[in-house]
């Protein structure tokens, strides 16, 4: 017999899946970073790996503050969920706000910045840095829940 | 939000002294921004050394400083720390300013201008 197969599956020497969860505010959502960075740290991630798992959590925890419009603003909370596995960092992000559009991951079209000054885009960019800074980008809607999963190939040396 | 600014006669440095611009800090930050730049010189250098993260809001603040010095004034970027460069890069918001590794290249090549 071998030993560990190939298949994709936790890696044992590296971290325990771990959950953080947090309020829908601008400013619980950088405590909620620090949080995941911190938890990250037995990977020992590249700086640039630690900067795109920040960058694509920042964004998806600032549309769900920004955009969520959950029912209950004092009941509102988010859950982040993270697991290693042998070909990334995968992340679950549950909130209880309103749905996608059309119940669909966005497209990660960036606006033309090919203009004027004057009509340069301020916005735009957060579902763009999310998909092309992650590898797999899946949602899913069910009893009044939002799920958004993320595949960030990071963490996959050997 | 806090920035501090140096003047001379060709261009104003404004240093962001906090280690973040993201959504948290956007507003605040525009804000600054335009006191910082309603006036003054046209050449304005946005030295960026101290900030190690930024968001697409950050980003958009960052967009919104340029648009409101308005036409004939030039917002440059010094000092990009490495995801704050990923993200302008990735956006291709970098072609969109004058970008410089460092404060004193930005400042001899634009003093030379």
């Amino acid at each position: 017999m071998t030993g560990v197969p190939d298949a994709i599956g936790p890696v044992g020497r590296a971290l325990s899946p771990f959950t953080i969860h947090l309020e829908c505010s601008a400013l619980a959502v950088r405590d909620a970073l620090a949080s995941v960075l911190h938890a990250l740290q037995p990977l020992d991630l590249t700086a640039q790996e630690t900067g795109a798992v920040e960058v694509v959590l920042a964004e998806v925890l600032n549309n769900i503050v920004e955009h969520g419009d959950p029912p209950d603003i004092d009941r509102c909370e988010i859950e982040i969920a993270c697991a290693h596995m042998k070909d990334g960092l995968c992340i679950e992000i549950t909130d209880g706000g309103s749905e996608l559009p059309d119940s669909k991951v966005p497209s990660g079209c960036a606006p033309p910045i090919d203009v004027d000054v004057a009509n340069l885009p301020e916005g735009g960019f957060g579902w763009f840095l999310i998909h092309t800074m992650t590898r797999e980008v899946r949602y899913e809607r069910g009893n009044g829940t939002n799920h958004l999963f993320l595949k960030l190939a990071v963490g996959t040396r050997v | 939000m806090e920035l501090s600014a140096i003047t001379d006669d060709k261009l104003r440095i404004v240093s962001v002294q906090e280690p973040r611009i993201d959504a948290a800090v956007a507003i605040a930050f525009k804000d600054a921004m335009r006191a910082q730049t309603d006036c003054g010189p046209d050449l304005v250098v946005l030295d960026l050394s101290q900030v190690e993260f930024i968001d697409s809001s950050g980003l958009g603040a960052i967009v919104a400083a340029l648009k409101n010095m308005g036409k004939n004034r030039r917002l440059a970027l010094a000092g990009l720390t490495p995801t704050v460069a990923r993200v302008f890069e990735l956006t291709r918001m970098d072609t969109v300013f004058n970008v410089f590794p460092t404060l004193e290249g930005a400042l001899t090549t634009l003093r030379a201008q």
